[in-house]
């Protein structure tokens, strides 16, 4: 493959952007809706919970950060291949025939990014619990206050934690395709379109996917640089 | 009574006094080390306590310890013969050295506290902030004041609670005169209105000036408690005097 090739693709992959090809944006929705999705459930139990391990001591407390962080390197294939003997016909929840559907991909990748963010949420809310704890207990804060005060304050740096659990989310392929089937117009996603186009050698679309995912990524991350500069010039971070 | 522990009233504390406060063999270590040695004391209720001594003699970890932030490991420390709880802690403000702000503006942290205790509305928040010297100050970032206007914040949130005893931990140290000035009067005020204030603090002057009761400490123990002028004029032990004195304790 010389670099004409490469160019080539590039250039179909740019006038596929640009020209809002309809395929391509089935693709990019349905990413975006698991994708947010998933980070959003995932975000619902685990910054809740991630916070209570950081200002809660109780037995096995350690053990239990231990597990989550280790979780957090779960290999995608390995969490794919459960998640289908589970969702298979003839798992425990076969009955509710979800294979091949977003559902279970959603459920896929949650089990992927909920450690991530419980474990980052709770590094974080563990420093500045060393900092809250003597004025919460000196007030009475009740526990669920607490912890919304925890990750209100807490709230520039859960933006990262935020960001890398999406970011494990959308850049997925492993268990995606093995729960999703990579299914034209029901459960193909972008990572697994850009693995399908690549192994059929139509390097234009998964170029114009992968576009996509950088400049995603590039926004994203601005974004989240501009708002810390500005909450670190007032102190809030 | 049968036992020791049934001496003290266990029930809700909500609706009651919880002066006079009293120390008896109150005793706190962290680790193998002893904070408060077997302290006792007396503290009423129109008092203004000023606790006294060298750095290390645990003037703010008996302040915190009247908090209810502290193990205690033995002795006893009552609330108009109640035992410590959150009802107890709900009825006390403590301001701490180091005020703790949150990560928000000055109104933020003002209304924090108006979300924890009912009955605080925008109008009280407001002239908290006035008398502190803070009007105007709503949208600061709290974290971005000055040490003496950090200091008036976390005395206004205090405030916010209508406390029944306020604790101050060394609520002057390294102000500049107005924000000294304000708090003093704040204190004084706060006083007549029947709040009880237990302070801590370095400036003798200050003592003099605020207090009418003093607590004298020295390595974890309370050396002398008296009225401030029998203290100042008369002090009954050796350490005291060398410490009005400003000559420093081993």
């Amino acid at each position: 493959m010389n670099m004409n090739i490469i160019l080539e693709a590039l250039n179909k992959a740019i006038e596929l952007v640009i020209t809002t090809d309809e395929s391509l944006f089935e693709i990019l929705i349905l990413s975006f809706k698991v994708s947010g999705i998933s980070l959003l459930l995932s975000c619902l139990l685990g910054l809740p919970l991630g916070t209570l391990l950081a200002i809660k001591n109780f037995w096995g407390r350690n053990s239990v950060l231990i597990l989550f962080n280790t979780m957090m390197g779960l290999p995608p294939v390995v969490v794919g291949l459960v998640v289908y003997l589970i969702v298979s016909r003839s798992g425990p929840l076969g009955w509710l025939g979800i294979l091949y559907t977003p559902t279970a991909m959603i459920i896929a990748q949650m089990i992927l990014i909920t450690p991530i963010i419980v474990s980052l949420t709770a590094q974080i809310v563990e420093e500045i619990s060393q900092e809250y704890k003597n004025l919460f207990t000196s007030l009475v804060v009740p526990a669920h206050k607490a912890i919304m005060a925890y990750l209100y304050d807490a709230r520039y740096s859960i933006l990262t934690v935020i960001l890398a659990g999406f970011g494990r989310a959308i850049s997925e392929v492993g268990a995606v395709i093995i729960v999703g089937g990579n299914i034209d117009h029901l459960t193909r996603v972008m990572t697994t379109t850009i693995a399908l186009e690549t192994s059929k050698g139509n390097l234009s679309l998964a170029l114009a996917l992968g576009i996509i995912l950088l400049f995603i990524a590039l926004i994203t991350n601005f974004l989240l640089i501009t708002i810390k500069m500005n909450a670190k010039r007032h102190m809030y971070v | 009574m049968l036992n020791g522990t049934c001496m003290y009233k266990k029930d809700k504390t909500s609706q009651k006094k919880i002066t006079p406060i009293v120390a008896d063999n109150l005793s706190v270590s962290f680790g193998s080390v002893n904070i408060l040695n077997k302290i006792n004391f007396k503290i009423h209720d129109k008092d203004i306590t000023a606790v006294i001594g060298p750095n290390g003699a645990g003037k703010s970890i008996l302040l915190q310890t009247i908090n209810g932030l502290t193990n205690i490991q033995k002795g006893k420390i009552t609330f108009n013969s109640f035992l410590h709880s959150d009802d107890i802690r709900k009825k006390q403000a403590l301001v701490f050295q180091n005020p703790t702000l949150l990560r928000r503006n000055v109104l933020s942290n003002m209304e924090f506290i108006a979300n924890i205790y009912k009955n605080i509305d925008k109008n009280i928040i407001q002239n908290s902030l006035v008398r502190c010297g803070l009007g105007g100050y709503d949208q600061k970032s709290a974290r971005l004041l000055s040490g003496g206007e950090k200091q008036r914040l976390s005395l206004a949130r205090a405030l916010l609670t209508k406390p029944s005893i306020l604790l101050l931990d060394e609520p002057t140290a390294n102000l500049d005169p107005f924000s000294l000035k304000l708090i003093e009067d704040i204190i004084l005020e706060e006083n007549k209105k029947g709040t009880c204030i237990i302070l801590t603090t370095h400036d003798m002057a200050q003592a003099k000036r605020l207090a009418t009761n003093i607590i004298f400490m020295n390595k974890g123990e309370v050396i002398e408690q008296k009225n401030s002028k029998t203290f100042f004029n008369k002090p009954e032990t050796n350490e005291a005097l060398k410490y009005i004195k400003g000559e420093i304790l081993l």
